[in-house]
């Protein structure tokens, strides 16, 4: 791993660079990786505590995180924080559930044929647009002040997501292989499952990660706005008494809901999308 | 038995419609071709080889003319295609691939895995039956393509430009698979590639296709006996000969086609 080069008289000689490969390591690059993805929050948090406790930043607005981490504390300890996480995650759950699984089956279905498709394809744009947020009011309207309101904007802001999405992995897929369905005879389920949902996946994927952060937005904003329990109304309520610690803890709470999330539905791809050649 | 007559074409016309306007691939072409003979059909790209074999495969229609198959009723599937490029399923394993088209025929699960299991066996590709085709080679793939479609023991099998994109070696190698897994059913094949050598290694006639439009330029027989042996068939003078001959009618119409390339599809019209 030194020098390359030395000189031989008039010549100069170069040498490929050796590997780690042929020795023993105390640890491996992934190993190395995730400890590597330890630090870097830990650094932040650090540095945050450092500047607070030097007076470089109102510590009202933003209290160190030793002085979060026992409101965390007692907020774990009353079951306050569980019941909130509880609420939300129902709400996220089933509200993406209603959304995904009738634009999975919808978009498949308009994916396959181009005369629904010009004849959807109005309507889907006209409401795809349209800050879903705007008409949390008129959901509530009609869906009252309850849960189902709750699930009801969360299901209308995946559906959009999922079915455009899903249309687009139909669209996408390679006309070859609907050839290769018909010509060996392939059944209904095989031509629906094992082609078109299949072929489509990736894409229906890249829909639901998409959905998973909107759903996660609006599901604060519609506790925020009318609802009595849940993460959003932690965060809301802290702010009216001004509970900063507690606020910053429902911050910390949310974004971590939306890390674990995530990271779920990567694992989920990963699992029923083996072939991808960039998965592994 | 062998010289009954399965596939009928008789000026088979088809145009294609495109914005802007329309023109004719195949322009009149004829054939016919025998219960169990390996039919090749050999022409320049473009001249509607392709079409050709999906109008066999009833995946296109025709504009005029006639194209009747004779199938015996026998419950056997009719046709499988091997298709040009790329058309295994990237999301099934090899096994699963190979299964496909066994899972519309009313089989016990146990018979079917034993089909699976010997043409992945025919194949060479036992050991890859669990792997997914971005894991293997573009010869292997079109291996697994092979395997699919003698899987399902149709009475014609279709196949399009199947080693087009091989190199020599691996080339030669699935040539000599194929003239060997095929002897032990000989079925009828009708067996599309750009190769004139490739034909006339493998064919028991070969169709001489010519371009814009796609018509037939002669059918030369080829009697080599069998089962051959390539390598050594591609040394006995009698191929050389064949294969200049074929080349020697198929030139004029390449220059030909070259010099017309610049014409605008829509001008054409059917005679
Ligand atoms: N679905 C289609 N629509 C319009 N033109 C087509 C279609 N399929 C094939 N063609 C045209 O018909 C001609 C013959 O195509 P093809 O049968 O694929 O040729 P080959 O297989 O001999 O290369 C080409 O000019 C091609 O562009
Ligand atoms: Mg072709």
């Amino acid at each position: 791993m030194s020098t390359v080069v030395e000189r031989n008289g008039p010549r100069i000689v170069w040498r490929a660079r050796e590997d780690t490969a042929g020795r023993v390591r105390f640890m491996t690059t992934r190993h190395r990786e995730i400890l590597m993805s330890i630090f870097s929050p830990l650094v932040v948090l650090i540095a945050w505590e450092v500047v607070v406790r030097a007076n470089l930043v109102d510590a009202r607005f933003f209290p160190a995180p030793t002085s979060i981490v026992g409101t965390f504390w007692a907020l774990i300890r009353s079951g306050d924080l569980a019941s909130a996480v509880g609420v939300s995650l129902t709400r996220i759950g089933a509200g993406f559930l209603m959304g995904a699984v009738p634009a999975l089956v919808l978009g498949l279905g308009l994916g396959l044929s181009r005369m629904v498709r010009a004849f959807a394809n109005p309507i889907i744009y006209a409401l795809y647009p349209v800050p879903k947020v705007a008409i949390l009011p008129l959901v509530m309207l009609i869906f009252g002040l309850g849960e189902m309101s709750k699930y009801v904007i969360i299901a209308i802001a995946v559906f959009f997501l999922v079915l455009v999405n899903t249309i687009a992995g139909v669209v996408q897929i390679d006309p070859i292989y609907f050839d290769v369905a018909r010509n060996f005879n392939a059944s209904r389920r095989d031509f629906y499952l094992g082609v078109v949902l299949r072929g489509a996946l990736p894409a229906i994927f890249t829909g639901l990660k998409l959905a998973m952060g909107v759903a996660l937005i609006v599901l604060v904003t519609a506790e925020f706005v009318g609802a009595r329990s849940g993460i959003g109304v932690m965060i809301y309520e802290s702010w009216q008494v001004f509970a900063i610690e507690r606020l910053f803890v429902g911050l910390v709470v949310v974004s971590f809901l939306g890390y674990v999330l995530s990271l779920l539905l990567d694992e989920l791809e990963r699992l029923v999308i083996p072939w991808q050649r960039d998965r592994r | 038995m062998l010289d009954d007559v399965q596939i009928v074409v008789e000026d088979l016309v088809k145009r294609f419609t495109l914005p802007t306007g329309s023109f004719v691939a195949l322009d009149r072409v004829s054939f016919q071709v025998r219960e169990g003979e390996f039919f090749c059909i050999v022409g320049p790209s473009g001249c509607g080889k392709t079409t050709i074999l999906r109008i066999l495969a009833g995946l296109e229609t025709k504009t005029g003319g006639d194209v009747a198959i004779h199938y015996h009723a026998n419950g056997r599937p009719r046709s499988a295609m091997v298709f040009q490029g790329e058309a295994v399923f990237p999301w099934m394993t090899v096994e699963a691939n190979i299964a496909f088209g066994l899972r519309s025929q009313p089989m016990p699960a146990a018979t079917r895995r034993d089909i699976v299991r010997y043409y992945l066996d025919q194949v060479g590709l036992t050991p890859f039956a669990r792997a997914y085709p971005y894991q293997l080679s573009g010869g292997m793939k079109q291996r697994v393509s092979i395997a699919r479609a003698f899987a399902t023991d149709p009475e014609i099998l279709l196949m399009d430009e199947p080693f087009a994109a091989l190199d020599e070696q691996n080339k030669l190698l699935l040539q000599q698979e194929l003239l060997r897994i095929w002897d032990e059913s000989r079925k009828t094949v009708v067996f599309i590639t750009h190769s004139i050598d490739e034909a006339v290694a493998l064919g028991d006639r070969v169709l001489v296709m010519t371009a814009q439009p796609g018509k037939v330029k002669q059918v030369v027989p080829v009697d080599f006996k069998r089962p051959r042996h390539i390598p050594e068939l591609r040394r006995d003078a009698r191929f050389g000969e064949l294969v200049y001959d074929i080349w020697s009618a198929l030139r004029d119409e390449v220059s030909r086609a070259r010099e017309s390339r610049g014409s605008a599809r829509g001008e054409e019209s059917l005679p």
